[in-house]
């Protein structure tokens, strides 16, 4: 019955991605059979040799799928992400980069200028004896050779094209992709444009398996290796940093299971408007002191509040970048 | 043209706000710049409400609460002032000087200290000059 049916258009790209969002699609093992049995793959650069100019030359609305995974940093994620947009009928924000920033928005504490500066002239590792720089074009005797032009801000995919779903985490859950492709492949209802799917809706700490009690009080935060888990009591009761109050669920608590507090790729609930706020309320609301020194004391524990509230959704929260 | 800093703040209920109305009907005179907003307690004061203050285009944000020990709800000043220790934290992170949210304990009989404080925020607020934050997150650069 399913050589009546026309197969399904799938793309999949990267921006500004590590590669395991590719590697998370390809996790689906040997259902990767059932996968391209229902949909043909007509873009995809990790696994194909598909090239820019063939989406190009594609009607517009071609493709019926494209997971888009990473952020958009330099203009060449940006153009991808715009011609994407163009070709799909359903544009999908795959894995925490594109839905949030993700780990590469953390360039947002720095500057284009300084990250160049560091790469090209700082490291212990460098030398460049010449200063030279990426130029964005370079003349050979063949021609003009081009670059991207790499950007000062990172930005999530829907800060730069409309996005119909996204999908959370880093990298999603294999089993919730498989889901969000089954309901699409089935022609299942799908939820509102804009929604998250694959993830759901309450926070880690409503479904976490470890024992919790209602006496959360804090007087020193440590580091996961000053700390013998027992395994079984809440990670924040133990004086762990954990971003189980405020990240979704759906990731099948991958982390926790591990032994290991969240560190919130799934994203922030439905309910709060930015990622890091929620979080920095609920934990500052646990520490068991009262006076501004002794605060302070205990907050010296938190090194990097920024980084760490905003792990992967800097570029998508009320303050996008380090002000400079 | 001279700068007349917006500034948000934050008032509980029971005593801040009551304090600011005791300023206002003691006909005191106080800076025009700040828009207070009446909260249940400074517990309720969510740091999103301070960070969107901030993005809307606030240049500094002022927290009033009951002072220690005489919160309405017993702790919310307590979770209120451990919020404020943590967000000064944050925004020194994010290129914000700390100076541009405040933490001060107004009680219902103190309208001359709320118009004081007023004064002298809006005076440090006017001295550090414009919250660059709306300006830089509006710009893709």
């Amino acid at each position: 019955m399913a050589e009546q049916k026309p197969k399904l258009k799938m793309a999949v790209y990267w921006g500004a991605a590590c590669g395991g969002c590719c590697v998370s699609v390809l996790d689906v093992h040997e259902a990767l059979f059932d996968v391209v049995a229902a949909a043909d793959l007509v873009f995809w650069p990790i696994a194909l040799d598909t090239k820019y100019q063939d989406v190009e030359e594609m009607p517009d609305g071609h493709i019926d799928l494209t997971l888009f995974n990473g952020a958009v940093r330099n203009s060449e994620n940006e153009h991808i992400a715009k011609l994407l947009r163009q070709k799909s009928k359903i544009l999908v924000a795959y894995g925490s980069c594109s839905h949030l920033g993700g780990i590469p928005g953390l360039a947002n504490f720095s500057t284009k200028e300084d990250i160049l500066q560091r790469v090209y002239h700082d490291t212990e590792s460098t030398t460049n004896p010449g200063n030279l720089r990426p130029q964005q074009e370079y003349e050979v005797a063949e021609g003009v050779l081009e670059l991207p032009e790499f950007y000062n801000d990172v930005r999530a995919l829907a800060d730069v094209v409309k996005v119909d779903y996204f999908m959370p985490g880093c990298p999603p859950q294999t089993a919730r992709l498989v889901e969000v492709f089954t309901a699409i492949v089935t022609g299942a209802e799908l939820p509102y444009p804009g929604s998250v799917i694959g993830a759901g809706d309450k926070a880690q700490c409503d479904e976490c398996s470890r024992i919790k009690s209602d006496k959360k009080k804090i007087k020193k935060f440590y580091r996961p290796w000053e700390v013998f888990d027992d395994g079984v009591t809440c990670f924040l009761e133990q004086g762990l940093l954990c971003m189980g109050p405020t990240t979704r669920t759906g990731c099948d608590f991958r982390c926790i299971q591990g032994n290991a507090p969240c560190r919130g790729c799934y994203g922030p609930t439905p309910d709060a408007n930015d990622p890091g706020t929620k979080m920095m309320s609920a934990i500052a609301s646990v520490i068991d002191e009262r006076e501004p020194a002794a605060i302070d004391k205990v907050l010296e524990d938190l090194v990097d509040p920024a980084g760490y509230f905003y792990r992967y959704s800097l570029p998508s929260s009320y303050i996008r970048r380090k002000l400079s | 043209m001279e700068f007349n800093p917006k500034i948000m703040a934050f008032l509980c209920k029971w005593c801040s706000y009551t304090g600011a109305d005791l300023a206002g009907t003691s006909r005191m005179e106080y800076k025009p710049n700040v828009h207070p907003i009446r909260v249940m307690c400074s517990g309720r004061i969510d740091p999103t409400f301070v960070i969107k203050a901030f993005r809307n285009g606030a240049d500094g944000v002022l927290l009033c609460g009951c002072h220690p020990g005489d919160c309405h709800y017993q702790e919310g000043n307590y979770k209120c002032l451990r919020r404020y220790h943590l967000l000064k934290k944050y925004i020194k992170q994010m290129g914000i000087e700390t100076e541009r949210i405040k933490l001060e304990w107004i009680s219902a009989s103190e309208g001359k200290q709320y118009a004081e404080l007023v004064n002298s925020f809006t005076q440090t607020i006017t001295e550090l000059g414009p919250c660059r934050v709306n300006e830089t997150m509006e710009v893709l650069t």
